[in-house]
């Protein structure tokens, strides 16, 4: 039985470490984005630290060395984030290629899912371990000890954080699923893209750390899918949520997950029945 | 020099009628970027609705930084399309057909588009200035108007300038890198928020290595109207964006000397 099943998986599998491979020639890339997401950090944490440097310590929702960790994790995990969509796909689309993903004896949506799991995970692979160490190690080396990515809170805390990061990955693939699926629908998709984009980056912590926005929307935050992505994962990494409260942050994201996962699949059925490929 | 002017008006009306032809992808694109940029700001909001003010600075203070540096790296951007592809064109040898042309490469580079989806970033810029413009902290007259106005000129050329480095260094690394992104993007934000709010050897960098400084913080004080709390003289706001055009031909003799020392990679 668990051999049929592992054999069922297997494409899947095949195709996550192909991309993979692909993806991750890109290396010097990865080196140039680092440098430059290195800069980026600094400045968020130096305007955070003149923020909290001119405010009283109750209006400060989460510790500045939580914020600063917080920041640098943003950063390590950028590349995580359902932002953009997938170009081959795109061109699948356009080109009227996608019938011959028809043709493959696998699921199309699950393809087109191991496809963003690839696609999201080998350059944030690339990039998360070198921006950990610096913003663990280089910071105190510059002198700059409190702007520091600081270990997680406990060693539950780190074990959580990491299910955390998983169930967000398989949240943030369900989401970059549904924009590719709605490439189906050429016109609309340039609007969806946008839409989500900006969504994603506004409502799951990557712009600004959820906690600092306003008391009366923290509920909505909470309870909207974005926050899985970034904000419920980093502060489980903080302790800011303590690890009592992983089943619920769980819960959330694979809710959300599913949710999104039979909506995807639904969809996709809808965009294959309309999908017309011209012949010659 | 006329001659110039008249070949890169027609450079631009090539680019506009170009983009004109996918109007609705175009104009999705525009809203999108708008909608990105003014969630930016409302995110900046946020954090002054809980906690007041930032070493002293206001809302609607923030918001004249915020504005000025926002249309200055829209219209940046929106100009030097040319440049900041420049590493693909190099990796393509198309280049090499540049240098054939009897003009400058310089000219033909600024006409190779004018991007009109910045427009997008353009529309926030002008609504957050509009916002700290009429919030009342500013006491306007006319030479602070003509100030603004010329620090964003000033601005665009500094940007311009970055721009320029970043296309050069393409001639030494083929592709252009992604290294540029931290003085341009991280340019951007550290400008949204008044230089003095950061570390001072942030400030000397952003002041006189790369003048962003210069255009935006500097001007954007005597604006305001208040003393520098850096403790830099009044009249200094006023000559400091010049800084932008000078750092812009420091900016090109390096893109001449990268010129000469191209080399075609034949493709």
């Amino acid at each position: 039985m668990a051999e049929a099943r592992t054999g069922a998986l297997r494409p899947y599998m095949a195709i996550v470490s192909v991309r993979f491979r692909m993806l991750l020639q890109y290396r010097s890339a990865a080196i140039a984005g680092l440098f430059t997401q290195v800069v980026f950090g600094l400045v968020l944490i130096m305007i955070y630290e003149a923020f909290y440097r001119s405010a009283p310590a109750a209006a400060q929702p989460m510790t500045f060395p939580q914020l600063a960790s917080y920041v640098w994790l943003g950063q390590a995990l950028l590349a995580m984030l359902p932002w953009n969509l997938d170009a081959e796909v795109r061109t699948m689309v356009r080109t009227g290629a996608v019938a011959y993903e028809l043709c493959r004896p696998i699921d199309l949506y699950g393809l087109w899912y191991a496809r963003a799991v690839a696609q999201r995970t080998a350059p944030t692979i690339l990039r998360a371990a070198p921006m950990a160490v610096l913003a663990t190690v280089g910071m105190p080396l510059l002198g700059l000890g409190e702007w520091r990515l600081t270990p997680p809170a406990s060693l539950a805390a780190g074990a959580g954080f990491a299910v955390a990061l998983g169930c967000a990955l398989a949240l943030g693939c369900a989401i970059s699923t549904l924009i590719n699926i709605s490439l189906m629908w050429t016109v609309a998709a340039d609007g969806i893209v946008i839409v989500t984009v900006t969504l994603v980056s506004f409502l799951s912590g990557m712009l600004i750390p959820l906690p600092l926005f306003p008391e009366w929307a923290q509920a909505a935050l909470r309870w909207l899918p974005f926050a899985g992505l970034v904000d419920l994962p980093f502060r489980i990494y903080t302790g800011h949520i303590a690890i009592g409260g992983l089943v619920p942050v769980l819960a959330r994201q694979l809710g959300w997950t599913i949710a999104l996962v039979v909506l995807g699949r639904w969809l996709i059925g809808r965009g294959m029945r309309r999908i017309v490929v011209q012949g010659g | 020099m006329p001659d110039a002017l008249r070949l890169y008006a027609h450079y631009v009306r090539v680019s506009i009628r170009s983009q004109l032809q996918y109007r609705a992808s175009l104009v999705m694109s525009a809203i999108g970027v708008f909608l990105v940029t003014a969630s930016e700001f409302v995110a900046v909001w946020a954090l002054f609705d809980r906690f007041g003010q930032v070493r002293g600075w206001t809302l609607p203070e923030i918001a004249l930084f915020y504005g000025m540096i926002s249309i200055t790296w829209a219209l940046c951007d929106a100009l030097g399309r040319g440049f900041e592809v420049f590493g693909t064109m190099i990796k393509e040898g198309n280049f090499d057909r540049l240098l054939l042309r009897p003009r400058s490469t310089v000219l033909q580079l600024l006409g190779q588009e004018l991007t009109l989806r910045r427009v997008g970033r353009l529309a926030q810029g002008i609504l957050v200035l509009g916002y700290a413009a009429s919030a009342g902290t500013i006491d306007w007259s006319l030479p602070r108007a003509v100030l603004l106005v010329a620090s964003i000129a000033c601005g665009v050329c500094a940007f311009l300038g970055v721009i320029v480095l970043q296309a050069t260094s393409a001639f030494w690394t083929v592709d252009s890198l992604e290294v540029w992104n931290a003085f341009t993007y991280g340019g951007v934000t550290m400008s949204q928020y008044p230089l003095a709010i950061y570390r001072s050897w942030f400030r000397a960098l952003f002041t006189y290595v790369i003048p962003l400084g210069c255009v935006n913080y500097l001007p954007g004080v005597a604006i305001l109207g208040r003393a520098d709390p850096l403790g830099t003289p009044a009249f200094v706001g006023w000559v400091a964006p010049l800084a932008g055009p000078v750092f812009l031909i420091l900016c090109l003799q390096v893109w001449r000397i990268g010129v000469r020392h191209y080399r075609s990679t034949g493709s």
